[in-house]
């Protein structure tokens, strides 16, 4: 049974049609290994057996999952137990992937390394020092330890792709809209979308066709318009590749030499290079650091303690009591986003704050759909540096803040994008991201698939 | 920049009770996120549409039929305080 470790989910798949093992064998074999987990990674694992088809998969705990605790990892929703399942996990389950577990997360998703969790950080398994990203940290770290065998985040500005980054993964980022937000708990509706962590780009395309479809519940659905291919490209011949950022200020060394290295095997394999520029995407971070904490207060608006979970014991009227219940039940992070969003969208700073972040985020459309004109892919490290050390950021949000500031562009536009892992610096993953147009997922997992061969990646020394 | 006065303004808008320590350390730590944020005034947006939403959809549509509710017992069943089919808080006007 020990050799499932080294099989991908698709690979398993195989197995259990074959006959050669069973859907329940693989399920425990699994829920073993999430129990034995040493990293953090989980926050609940299932108790009982749910062999299907496909393997099992490990959830961030933002999805409601009906029954099991779905806390977003804010303590402000500890114990809650939601009443429906999100529509995402209702079509795994549907293709056969029950839920293996929920995943460790940084609180209501924000955060770049996890540490923003209400119940504790997430080790990264290629050096427990560090921080597996965020803020899917779970997910990522529980998928390249080996305690999943594939698992899903969800991404706002980077949360799925910068731990697979950190981690060594695959992770991406579909179109907004590919897949429905039902059950999700919500951080920045605009922009949040749900999607795989996965092993290979095999893994992610077959979990993608699980997962992708319109849905009455959530009406910005909209689904991939064909079903998304298995991938199979092993050359990349004919496909233009426009390479941004690679010159950008604060972008580590060692990252750069590996994904210029990269760039050498896109070439190397029939693709062309060149530069773009995308001068707008520079003010990503900008933008998003206004939009998402101001639709986060929104969002975040409902945790008063009168409908769910925590409720503060201090209070004298209705006042103090929502006051109380929400300055015990957020985290130091999430305040400063309810903070800043609440600016931005108060009375006199509306416009040189919300109003200006729009019109970036149409200018930053503007780039990609420029650039898409003149190549088929926009190449980006994912992360301007490797895993960084646990509390190395804590005390600079500006700082922790930056690490996004390759996958931020995208969701600000829409466009999908998949971090592949591509080589080591410091001994440590290098995350390379590839961006296409809206709903091209099927060319992007093609391409990621021919480059993932020529790359050869290892993963993590597993532990035995 | 922001300051103490606009902090307290703004948590008291955002129903958040902040404690000494972090009064005292929001107005730098929320400047520092601004400075940065306004960086992109040096774009020109003039005459620029802003952009709420990516997906161009308009009048999403669904079948009107009607089916069950969520029973109000597991609507409650999550409640700090359910009480009489509702939920429970304290009066508004009390002091």
């Amino acid at each position: 049974m020990s050799d499932l470790l080294t099989k991908t989910a698709a690979q398993q798949a195989e197995l259990i049609r074959a006959g050669e093992v069973s859907g329940e064998e693989v399920f425990e074999f699994w829920r073993e290994r999430a129990q034995d987990d040493e990293l953090g990674s989980y926050l609940w694992v299932a108790g009982e057996d749910g062999g299907g088809e496909l393997p099992p998969v490990a959830v961030k705990d933002l999805f409601c999952v009906e029954g099991v605790p779905s806390s977003a990892g804010s303590r402000i929703l500890e114990g809650y137990l939601p009443v429906y399942t999100a529509t995402s996990v209702r079509n795994l389950q549907a293709a056969g992937a029950n839920v293996l577990g929920k995943t460790n997360q940084d609180e209501f998703a924000m955060g770049s390394s996890n540490e923003n969790s209400g119940f504790g950080p997430v080790r990264n398994p290629w050096d427990r020092e560090r921080v597996p990203g965020g803020s899917s940290g779970g997910s990522a770290a529980a998928v390249a330890a080996g305690t999943a065998p594939w698992a899903i985040g969800t991404d706002t500005g980077g949360s799925i792709r910068q731990p697979a980054s950190l981690c060594g993964i695959v992770g991406l980022k579909p179109t907004y809209g590919a897949v429905s937000r039902y059950g999700m708990i919500a951080f920045a509706s605009s922009l949040d979308q749900c999607g795989p962590l996965t092993r290979d780009v095999t893994d992610a395309a077959v979990m993608l066709r699980a997962l992708a479809g319109r849905d009455p519940c959530d009406s910005t659905s909209i689904g991939l318009p064909d079903e998304v291919p298995l991938p199979s490209a092993e050359r990349l011949d004919g496909l233009r590749f426009g390479s941004w950022g690679l010159e950008e200020e604060g972008l580590d060394a060692g990252v750069a030499e590996v994904c210029r290295r990269t760039l050498e095997l896109i070439e190397e394999l029939g693709g062309r290079v060149t530069d773009v520029d995308l001068p707008s995407a520079r003010h990503g971070i900008s933008a998003y650091y206004v939009i998402a904490p101001a639709e986060a207060s929104a969002n975040l608006a409902r945790y008063d303690g009168v409908r769910y979970a925590y409720r503060t014991d201090d209070y004298t009227d209705l006042l103090s009591m929502y006051e109380h219940t929400r300055a015990e039940g957020f985290g130091a992070e999430v305040k400063r986003r309810i903070m800043i969003g609440t600016y931005a969208l108060s009375s006199g700073y509306y416009e040189a704050y919300y109003g200006k972040a729009q019109q970036v985020r149409t200018r930053i459309v503007e780039d990609f759909r420029a650039a898409f004109e003149q190549v088929d892919f926009v190449v980006t490290p994912t992360s301007p540096t490797v895993a960084f050390k646990l509390g190395e950021r804590t005390a600079d949000p500006l700082a922790m803040y930056l690490s996004d500031y390759f996958t931020v562009p995208m969701p600000l536009a829409g466009t999908p994008a998949v971090s592949i892992p591509c080589g080591l610096s410091e001994g440590l993953p290098v995350g390379f991201q590839i961006a296409g147009p809206a709903f091209s997922e099927g060319r992007i997992l093609d391409a990621a698939h021919a480059l993932e061969k020529a790359i050869g990646f290892e993963g993590v020394p597993v532990p035995a | 920049m922001i300051d103490r006065d606009q902090v307290l303004h703004v948590a008291r808008l955002a129903r958040l009770r902040l404690s000494d320590e972090e009064l005292e350390r929001m107005p730098a730590e929320l400047s520092k996120i601004l400075e940065h944020v306004e960086r992109m005034n040096r774009l020109d947006l003039e005459g620029v549409e802003p952009t709420s939403h990516v997906v161009e959809l308009q009048n999403v549509m669904r079948e009107d039929a009607p089916r069950p509710s969520l029973p109000r017992e597991r609507a409650l069943q999550g409640a700090p305080d359910a009480a009489d089919g509702g939920f429970r808080v304290p009066s508004p006007g009390a002091s």
